[in-house]
């Protein structure tokens, strides 16, 4: 049976140390993420103001829209915007954000580069506020914030908008990390499933292991052309340090941070997610069980600050360069 | 880290008395496996005709109950001008009728259905008669001692005392012929046992045959031992109960007891019935009991919903295995149960012409909405009115067109099928048509697959007899949310990580 031949046996992948979705629900979300938590990352709204409390830098926020009639306000709110974005607090998986890269006159130029005026930018924060976006539809508020005037070193990497970096943490180790580059086939927009190209990195040294689109290995970006393997994340252990602190500041044992490389402020974090997806175990080429299991076993003797992780995580999880599969 | 022994305890308790509860009543209640299987049942008619001369009459016939082998269903009588009632005294029960006055030839039926029952259970069947010794005059007294010094001397107990004096009472010898003048053989055989104090009686049974008409009882001799009884035939001295030999008159009574007629006679009619198995017990145990505890035992109506509800947890455990052990996407979790049920109303062709023309007529006018800029609840609320309008619409054209199927599309949810277009809509501005496809495909196929064994006739049969099947599919589902293995569709998608490792 030829369909048989296109899966991989459970066992194969069982050895390989994959996490699978079941297990991922089961063995790390819920014994890790206590629910009430949950509205902290949630919530962009919250997930930005404990960031801002514990000293992690977020992009600027430029207001909140609540209510209905606070609508009108908008026009007057973004008169000296030219970058931006809109987002509903509580939209899941990338839905219902708006981004806006200029200006021209009183119209707004949207990332694919298509104008609208300000009633169109009005319909959008309505149809945030009736919950169109938020899980189960329940109302919502419309967080806009200014636009991360992100890294030229990715220009190339990257076709329309903006590349982040996912970082696993789990316990506050930084476990496995991937970079999510857009394509035109995904549509500016960084969602792996949608066609973005998704970069295994390094946990040690923010250096590209892996590309993967579609779950298929490539070498180049799409679009760009450029040579992935040259890929390096600039201030990684900043990075680090980062997205390991979100441990200590959200109270979550199984975190994806997502983060992005900001020109002038360097790496800031984005969004919290406490159920990160598993496509990073193909960017990466390997699976997660075998490092979580690994923190696990530490149990409570483990090292407890976020430098001190830091340093395990070098210390252990670190592929060494032979095994890089740069291509010839 | 919480134990989990206690949890698996729980799962074992729920599939252990799920399947007690299971074979309790497949054992007890004797429901069958599987489905299709008949029932016999029997259907007596007796007429009792007599003359009638104008004096009041009261005419009073012995009915059958429940007995051994054949459990009572249900009877009637028919008797234009008469009154009519049942009694039952001591287990005894009568057929009366009366009237004031009558005259010339009068005709009382009396119809009762039995189910053939290896497992009936009989109502006061073995209380054994008195016993009546009685005193004969010469030369009979003398001739029945010899012969039942004979019988005696041959027998062992009292059934194979039964069984020699009826030989000794039809071996046709000179005794035996003297004696048949007198009383018959089976009057002969119940006098004699009692003189030996033993318990025994005539009764009036029926052989059962299909499609006899005018038939009349035949006499046997039930001896008492105890509480166990035995029947015999006093005219072969045959012992034991054929299968189709059903006792009509079995408490030392008269057959027919008339008062104000003459020229009596009794004869029977009777024709076989298969009936379905549902139907047959169900007519069995509509006399409530509580630990009889089915679905049977509700009214008619009540019946149809419930059996509806309780194929839900069969879709449910359908929509539980496609998404815990395979990996599909449905778009909202249960809704391709509910739209399944539609199904089963609709029939599958009908339901999907329906639920695709719904949903896609109704993307095409959201899409129309959302340029209106409104907010979520009064759009959804405008969805709901529009599909209520495409469903008129459609079962009016198709009523219209000779189409009678098609008016079975107001068996769709409406709500439900109002948030599937709103989620699809919004699915599509976002991610675009394929996404719509391959989601709104997955519902459905999740919904065929639901509906396919939900209508599957064993499954049915089973949920419907079966109440016990409901704690084992609560285990099933229980330990399923325990699974932490792969999806079958993982097995694909992680595919390429195992490739390289090959490679490499």
């Amino acid at each position: 049976m030829s369909w048989l031949s296109s899966l991989a046996s459970p066992r194969a992948l069982s050895k390989k140390g994959i996490l699978g979705m079941n297990e991922r629900n089961i063995a790390y979300i819920s014994r890790y993420n206590p629910r009430r938590l949950y509205p902290l990352v949630d919530d962009k709204l919250q997930t930005k103001e404990i960031a801002v409390e514990s000293g992690v830098t977020v992009p600027e926020l430029i207001g909140v829209i609540r209510h209905q009639h606070e609508i009108k306000h908008l026009k007057q709110l973004l008169a000296d915007q030219t970058g931006f974005c809109i987002k509903p607090a509580q939209g899941s998986g990338g839905k219902g954000i708006l981004v806006i890269t200029g200006r021209n006159e009183q119209r707004f130029i949207k990332s694919s580069g298509v104008e609208v005026d300000v009633s169109s930018l009005e319909r959008h924060v309505s149809n945030i506020l009736a919950g169109l976006f938020s899980l189960g539809g329940k109302n919502d508020v419309a967080v806009i914030e200014s636009l991360v005037h992100f890294d030229p070193v990715f220009s190339d990497f990257s076709f329309e908008g903006v590349p982040d970096t996912r970082v696993i943490v789990f316990k506050g180790f930084p476990v496995m990390a991937m970079m999510r580059l857009p394509t035109s086939a995904s549509e500016g927009k960084a969602n792996l499933h949608q066609g973005a190209v998704g970069v295994g990195i390094d946990i040690c040294s923010g250096s590209a292991l892996k590309a993967v689109q579609f779950d298929r290995p490539i070498n180049k970006h799409p679009d760009t052309g450029k040579d992935l393997f040259n890929l390096q994340i600039p201030q990684w252990d900043r990075l680090l340090e980062l997205s390991a602190s979100c441990y200590e500041m959200s109270g979550l044992g199984y975190l994806g941070t997502d983060m992005v490389l900001d020109k002038h402020l360097g790496p800031m974090l984005l969004e919290l997610n406490a159920r990160p997806g598993l496509s990073i175990q193909v960017a990466n080429g390997m699976g997660l069980l075998p490092r979580l299991k690994q923190i696990e076993r530490l149990g409570k003797k483990g090292p407890t600050r976020a430098s001190d992780r830091i340093a395990y995580v070098k210390e252990h999880f670190c592929v060494p360069s032979s095994v890089q599969n740069k291509p010839a | 880290m919480v134990s989990r022994q206690p949890f698996y305890l729980l799962v074992f308790l729920l599939f252990a008395a799920g399947v007690a509860l299971v074979v309790y009543r497949h054992i007890t209640f004797d429901v069958p496996w599987i489905p299709g299987e008949t029932r016999q049942i029997w259907s007596v008619e007796a007429k009792v005709e007599f003359d009638a001369v104008g004096d009041p009459i009261l005419a009073s016939l012995a009915i059958p109950s429940t007995q051994r082998g054949f459990t009572f269903l249900n009877e009637q009588a028919a008797s234009p001008g008469y009154g009519l009632s049942f009694t039952e005294e001591e287990s005894e029960r009568r057929a009366e009728w009366s009237i004031r006055n009558a005259i010339g030839k009068q005709e009382l039926y009396y119809r009762v259905d039995m189910l053939v029952d290896p497992f009936a259970i009989p109502s006061g069947m073995s209380t054994s008669p008195e016993i009546q010794k009685r005193i004969y005059e010469e030369p009979y007294a003398s001739i029945a001692t010899a012969v039942l010094e004979r019988a005696e001397s041959r027998s062992a107990d009292h059934y194979t005392l039964a069984k020699e004096l009826i030989k000794e009472l039809t071996n046709l010898g000179q005794e035996s012929k003297l004696l048949l003048q007198h009383k018959d053989a089976a009057s002969w055989t119940v006098e004699l046992l009692n003189l030996l104090d033993v318990p025994a009686r005539t009764v009036r049974a029926l052989k059962l045959e299909d499609g006899r008409r005018r038939q009349p009882l035949v006499d046997y001799v039930q001896v008492f031992k105890g509480e166990q009884y035995q029947l015999f035939d006093p005219n072969t001295a045959d012992q034991g109960q054929a299968d189709n030999l059903l006792l009509w008159e079995y408490h030392s009574g008269a057959l027919l007891d008339l008062v104000g007629g003459h020229n009596s006679r009794a004869t029977f009619s009777m024709i076989e019935q298969e009936l379905p198995v549902n139907a047959a017990l169900s007519r069995k145990y509509a006399d409530h009991d509580i630990l009889n505890f089915s679905i049977d035992s509700l009214p008619l109506e009540e019946q149809t919903l419930f059996k509806g509800i309780l194929l839900i947890p069969i879709g449910v455990l359908v929509v539980v295995l496609l998404r815990i052990l395979v990996g599909l996407k449905t778009s909202g979790t249960f809704m391709p149960v509910l739209i399944a049920i539609a199904f089963i109303q609709t029939s599958l062709l009908t339901g999907m012409v329906g639920f695709i023309l719904i949903v896609g007529l109704g993307l095409i006018m959201r899409s129309y909405l959302s340029h209106l800029n409104l907010l979520l609840v009064a759009r959804i609320s405008a969805v709901i009115i529009m599909v209520i309008g495409f469903i008129a619409i459609f079962a009016v054209i198709a009523y219209k067109a000779g189409l009678t199927e098609g008016m079975k599309i107001t068996f769709f949810p409406m709500i439900i099928l109002a948030w599937t277009i709103e989620r699809m809509s919004i699915l599509w501005e976002e991610e675009g048509p394929r996404e719509v496809a391959k989601q709104g495909g997955g519902s459905l196929f999740v919904a065929m697959l639901a509906y396919l064994v939900m209508d599957n006739e064993y499954v049915r049969h089973i949920a419907f007899n079966f109440l016990g099947l409901q704690l084992i599919l609560m285990a099933v589902v229980l330990l399923l949310g325990n699974y932490t293995g792969y999806r079958l569709l993982e097995l694909k998608r992680f595919k390429p990580l195992v490739d390289e490792s090959k490679n490499t």
